[in-house]
């Protein structure tokens, strides 16, 4: 039922703690690993750096039985493993920390943590489970409530409870998949506490992520990929610089190329005023927040996840009820049907890309008029004019650079990328007084994310004004004129980027601004 | 070998239609097996199906009769399954209306000798408005909260099976029987039949006014959902309602305008049925059309214009079904053609690849 | 008069058959499987189960045959949607028209049957004499009766309490959690779709060789199918409270059926007598009484944010594995 003893201390030895030798792994269409080498040394940080789309999951995903690779050998202790299924890698000591967290909403933390568990066969005490999670909590140092159901917890609990479940099922090699995506800085200062001290202690941790500065800060070996392949194999920090890290993340220089005008900010076109909402699951998530957008500036809204940050996007586009004020030019949009925000000149680019903002089996032309359907030319009356929802779609397709067999696919099959890129034509062509833009860049590669960033900055030249809400804090640096932090539904601060964004800063106030976290601060990118 | 599903891009438009087609001609086979399992004679059986129903000029009318309910309920089934609203009560909302357009006539206490141009319309709209309530209740319990509209759609089927009966077995029961008094002439729909005298090739031709309605009422359908804004939008509920929220649809309103409209249709299905073909209400007024509307809508892709193809396969299949035993036999079918078109639907989702292992490890 | 312990004792058995369909679709839905072909399922069991024991003149051999039989049916159900990942709501609506169909097929004739035996009738010693409750509970009932009664415990247990039941949860709520644990997702779907099946079977059998013994065709089960699968909507997914509810509405069914054989009210002419055309709104009540349990249900899933089984409908997809 635990690790058979307390964490082992480190044992000198010849082998790694974990290899893969020559994986090959393909899906329909694409080669994700390509004769892909990596070792992982007992009680090493290791970190697998490379952009999305470069198959550092997909490697991952093999080494912790989730696929099983086409060629290629898995070496745990020096030994060649054969992985049937996620229990047989866990079995051998591999567990794997995923971004989209495996853990079931509507259970405790301590149901969770038995579910991984082989041991009790049939009937299950629960009470024996929570004083384990407890102690081993304890040892380790982190917090965690067993009795919590795992919807009441914070992202960044929630990835505690995966860690704590991965060290009782006796893992003592942790693959971590983009684990500071979702976190603050405090709270990846305290991540990075938290690994240290369990490597102290034999575990062995491999390290996903694409962002550079991090991975400088905490790797003792990195490994980089690229469109499935290894470019730079267990290669030492110290010796490398950030532009010879992101050069064999993407083959070229990266530095974003953004081309930025000087705009004055004209009047107020969103404002938002003692707001309150609810969240899905009936608990405030808005309480009293205010803010202010003019026309061509860029206002970025930093917040961990679960600060309220979703709800002010969906008060503000009509998709939540709320009470207090939201004024576009001075037209009250609070508390009324989406259909009203629209028309009053509210675009939005939601966070969920298939899920809200497109419908993956109708047609680019289905989607590209969703905006503009009510109105001429394409309405005439009731009817829809075919002729003229075709000659718009073409028209965005072409002046966009929308990648798409034909205008009558259906979107699912477009990439990330393309069909960020079909939202953003369409809510950009209506010409909005305000654009509402949640995580756009999520998922996209540097290409895509820069193209994104762009559309952007063009927009705003033209005098729309930009409510950017994003948890990459590089982002809103690099875009926004102004930015404010969420905290607990609430702005906590302002912060103006040209002159004076310091990173920490805005780093504390996302996690309350006490200071909370003990510990040295990462300097994100900047 | 290890067979796999994987998702198509953009299915070539032949595969649809083909597929659908393969599914039908597979359920065929199925249900021949059946019967010869059962100690029918297949090929007998099916062909005088085909016999029954398109041998001359007298029994393709008889056909068509039977297809007209079928046409509404199936464009009805057809209308709420677009935008993913699971109307299976058709049946009902079909009870319904034959049940308002009779109280017109038994209930209202016209005149004798009231026009049919004051009865004709009135039943229409007594027909119509009868299923659309029937239609409405569990619209409006799904938009407001939520309710399974499976469930009360089929529940409220039984209920208004035992409202009707209560009718024709208690007041409006002719001589103690299971069944109305025949309506008089002026609600009568006009047959092909009553031209004879100027026509004679007309004559004893039972088809009626009934499918003009289905007809105009499939136009209608095919212009609202294509060329429409309303199309467009119900198109869009039916992909991705969080979508269409996103894009200002008011969801909950449609819910319930689509429910009314498809109750409505049922419920016309339901008065041409009583007016022109049988002209009495009775017990066994439906042999479950708003059932095979189900299958109908799917065989026909929900497509307006299909649906009239499939409902005359399906006339056909009723009106010479009756003589086949066992009787069980055509309600199977409908079961496995429905299966069918489900797994060739599949398939035009997915393409199967057959894959070799992966070869071993060193 | 009624003599209302006979109606609730009446009411207890008749409840059996659709607890039986419930529980077993409460183990499908749990699982993430949405099965709306109870009805056929349970059609198929009762012929099947009747059709075995007039021929065998074993009624046990027809239950085990009827289980099957409607096992057998929820495989191709099974298939369609969890291989095949189809619609689960149009696949169920099939299986309801095929088993409906195919039953009256194979059940051509069978009312010519005769008497046939039927699952014994026990009384409990003990327990019948406890007041109120012993004679409504444990005197004269069908053995099904007393498979319920232990079936209901049973299967909470099974859910709540056990490691099975862990990962049928996580299956049904979030399987990709459950297949990241390792947990045969595909393997754990059949299993209880299967079990769905065998229960819809058993209570077909429980029709119409303990309960009511005669084949009529489709009034054989008239509507109960679908009447289990709004309870299930009214149990909020937990065996106790389906079994509340089906023992409700067994409750009803016989009140409907003894309200009609009595002759007079409290002194007033009995409206609802058999023969009088006013029986009908009697019949219309368990249909209509669904629908007001459904609404219960579904306005204290909205209230308490609680609900089906978050991934009940949705087929499961991955990243292939290994094998």
């Amino acid at each position: 039922m635990t690790a058979t003893e307390p964490l082992a201390p480190p044992v000198a030895s010849s082998s790694n703690a974990l290899e893969a030798v020559g994986i090959v792994k393909s899906f329909p269409g694409v080669l994700a690993n390509d004769h892909v080498d990596l070792d992982l040394r007992q009680g090493e940080i290791h970190a697998l750096l490379g952009e999305n789309g470069a198959g550092k999951s997909t490697l991952m995903n093999v080494l912790a039985g989730l696929y099983r690779p086409d060629e290629g050998v898995v070496r745990v202790d020096g030994r060649a493993v054969e992985f049937r299924s996620p229990r047989d890698a866990i079995t051998a000591g591999i567990g794997m920390v995923h971004q989209h967290f495996t853990l079931v909403p509507s259970q405790t933390v301590a149901e969770n943590v038995l579910l991984g568990l082989d041991k009790p066969r049939f009937r299950l005490d629960l009470k024996r489970t929570e004083a384990e999670v407890d102690r081993v909590a304890r040892d380790v140092g982190l917090k965690v409530d067993a009795h919590a159901r795992i919807w009441q917890l914070s992202v960044g609990e929630q990835q505690r409870v995966e860690i704590i479940k991965l060290l009782i099922q006796g893992a003592q090699v942790l693959i971590l998949d983009e684990p500071t995506a979702v976190l603050a800085p405090q709270e990846i200062a305290d991540l990075f506490t938290t690994l240290r001290s369990m490597v102290a202690t034999g575990t062995s941790v491999v390290f996903i992520s694409h962002k550079l500065g991090e991975v400088l800060s905490i790797a003792d070996r990195i490994t980089v990929m690229r469109a499935g392949r290894v470019t730079a194999a267990g290669i030492d920090p110290k010796g490398v610089t950030r532009a010879d890290l992101a050069r064999l993340m993407v083959g070229r220089p990266v530095l974003e190329q953004l081309k930025r005008t000087e705009v004055e900010a004209g009047h107020v076109v969103l404002q938002v005023d003692d707001v309150h909402a609810d969240n899905d699951r009936g608990v405030a998530a808005l309480r009293g927040a205010s803010l202010e957008v003019r026309s061509g500036e860029i206002v970025g809204i930093a917040a961990v996840a679960g600060n309220g940050q979703s709800e002010l996007a969906q008060v503000i586009t009509g998709l939540r009820t709320c009470t207090g004020r939201v004024m576009i030019e001075g037209r009250d949009v609070a508390a009324r049907p989406a259909r009203e925000s629209i028309a009053a000149g509210v675009a939005h680019v939601p966070e969920d890309r298939s899920g809200v903002g497109s419908a993956p089996n109708l047609s680019l032309v289905d989607n590209l008029i969703l905006r503009a359907f009510r109105r001429p030319p394409l309405a005439r009356g009731p009817l829809l004019d075919e002729r003229a929802s075709r000659d718009m779609a073409g028209g965005l397709r072409e002046a966009y650079a929308i990648s798409a067999p034909t205008l009558d696919a259906p979107v699912r099959i477009l990439s990330g990328g393309n069909l960020q890129r079909l939202i953003l034509a369409r809510e950009i062509d209506s010409a909005p007084k305000v654009l509402v833009a949640v995580q756009p860049t999520r998922g996209l590669d540097v290409g895509a994310i820069e193209g994104v960033h762009q559309m952007l900055l063009d927009l705003r030249a033209k005098g729309t004004g930009i409510l950017l809400i994003s948890e990459e804090l590089e982002e809103l640096l690099a875009l926004a004129d102004r930015i404010l932090v969420m905290y607990e539904g609430r702005i906590a601060a302002s912060f103006d980027t040209p002159s004076g964004a310091d990173v920490d800063a805005i780093g504390l106030e996302m996690t309350g601004g006490e200071g909370a976290g003990a510990g040295e601060s990462v300097s994100a990118d900047t | 070998m290890m067979a796999r599903l994987e998702p198509r891009g953009q299915p070539p438009r032949w595969l649809s239609p083909l597929l659908t087609v393969t599914a039908v001609a597979v359920a065929l086979v199925i249900g021949a097996i059946v019967l010869a399992l059962v100690g029918g004679d297949p090929v007998k059986s099916y062909l005088h199906i085909v016999k029954a129903a398109f041998g001359d000029i007298g029994v393709l009318s008889d056909t068509l009769v039977k297809a007209t309910p079928l046409i509404l309920t199936g464009l009805a089934c057809a209308l709420a399954f677009r935008m993913r609203l699971w109307n299976i009560g058709a049946e009902g909302q079909f009870l319904l209306g034959a049940w308002g357009a009779s109280f017109v006539i038994l209930g209202l206490g016209l005149p004798e000798g009231t026009p049919a141009i004051v009865l004709i319309p009135a039943m229409m709209l007594a027909g119509a408005l009868a299923g659309a309530i029937w239609g409405i209740v569990p619209g409006v319990l799904r938009a407001r909260l939520g309710v399974n509209e499976i469930i009360t759609t089929l529940m409220l089927n039984y209920v208004a099976l035992a409202w009707v009966q209560f009718w024709v077995f208690g007041p409006w029961s002719e001589g103690g029987f299971q069944q109305t008094a025949t309506f008089p002439k002026e609600a009568w729909l006009p047959r092909l039949t009553d031209f004879g005298k100027e026509i004679p090739l007309l004559s004893g031709l039972t088809t009626h006014l009934g499918m003009v309605f289905a007809l105009i009422a499939t136009a209608i359908v095919w212009f609202a959902v294509s060329r429409t804004r309303w199309g467009y939008e119900m198109r869009l509920i039916g992909d991705n309602a969080r979508a269409a929220r996103y894009a200002g649809i008011d969801i909950r309103r449609y819910i319930v305008v689509v429910f009314a409209i498809s109750g409505a249709l049922a419920g016309l299905a339901g008065m041409s049925e009583v007016a022109g073909s049988v002209h009495r209400l009775q017990d066994r007024i439906s042999p479950g059309y708003g059932f095979t509307a189900i299958i109908i809508a799917f065989l026909a892709h929900l497509g307006p214009w299909r649906v009239v193809v499939a409902s005359i396969l399906f006339g056909a299949l009723i009106l010479a079904g009756r003589e086949i035993q066992p009787s069980g036999v055509p309600a199977m079918i409908q079961g496995v053609i429905l299966f069918c078109l489900i797994v060739a639907d599949v398939f035009t989702r997915y393409r199967l690849v057959i894959a070799r292992r992966a070869a071993a490890t060193t | 008069m009624i003599d209302f312990t006979l109606v609730l004792a009446a009411g207890v058995a008749s409840g059996t058959i659709l607890l039986f369909a419930a529980v077993g679709e409460i183990f499908a839905e749990r699982a993430g499987v949405l099965n709306l072909g109870v009805e056929g399922m349970m059609l198929m069991g009762a012929v099947a189960g009747f059709s075995v024991a007039a021929s065998t003149g074993n009624p046990w051999v027809g239950v085990i045959i009827a289980m099957l039989a409607g096992a057998a049916l929820s495989l191709i159900h099974a298939v369609v949607t969890i291989h095949l990942r189809a619609e689960q709501v149009i696949s169920g609506l099939a299986l309801t028209f095929l088993g409906s169909g195919l039953a009256r097929v194979l059940g051509d004739g069978l009312s010519k049957a005769g008497a046939i035996e039927t699952l014994p009738r026990i009384t409990i010693p003990v327990l019948s004499q406890i007041p109120l409750l012993g004679p409504i509970l444990f005197r004269d009932q069908s053995i099904m009766t007393y498979i319920g009664f232990v079936l209901v415990p049973v299967a909470w247990y099974w859910i709540d309490r056990t490691r099975p039941g862990l990962n049928l949860r996580a299956v049904g709520e979030r399987p990709a959690a459950a297949d990241a644990q390792g947990i045969d997702v595909i393997r754990v779907r059949y299993a209880y779709v299967l079990v769905g099946g065998l229960l819809a079977g058993l209570a077909g059998a429980t029709i119409t060789l303990a309960i009511s013994p005669g084949w009529f065709g489709d009034q054989t089960v008239a509507g109960r199918g679908w009447i289990a699968v709004g309870l299930v909507i009214f149990a909020q997914w937990s065996p106790i409270r389906a079994a509340i509810g089906a023992y409700l509405f067994g409750a009803i069914f016989r009140f409907i059926i003894d309200l009609q054989g009595v002759k007079t009210i409290f002194g007033f002419d009995n409206p609802f007598q058999a023969g009088r055309s006013a029986t009908f709104f009697l019949e219309m009540l368990p249909y209509l009484f669904v629908v007001v349990v459904v609404i219960i249900g579904s306005r204290e899933a909205l209230r308490r944010r609680v609900g089906a089984p978050a991934a009940l409908g949705i087929p499961y997809v991955r990243g292939e594995r290994g094998a």
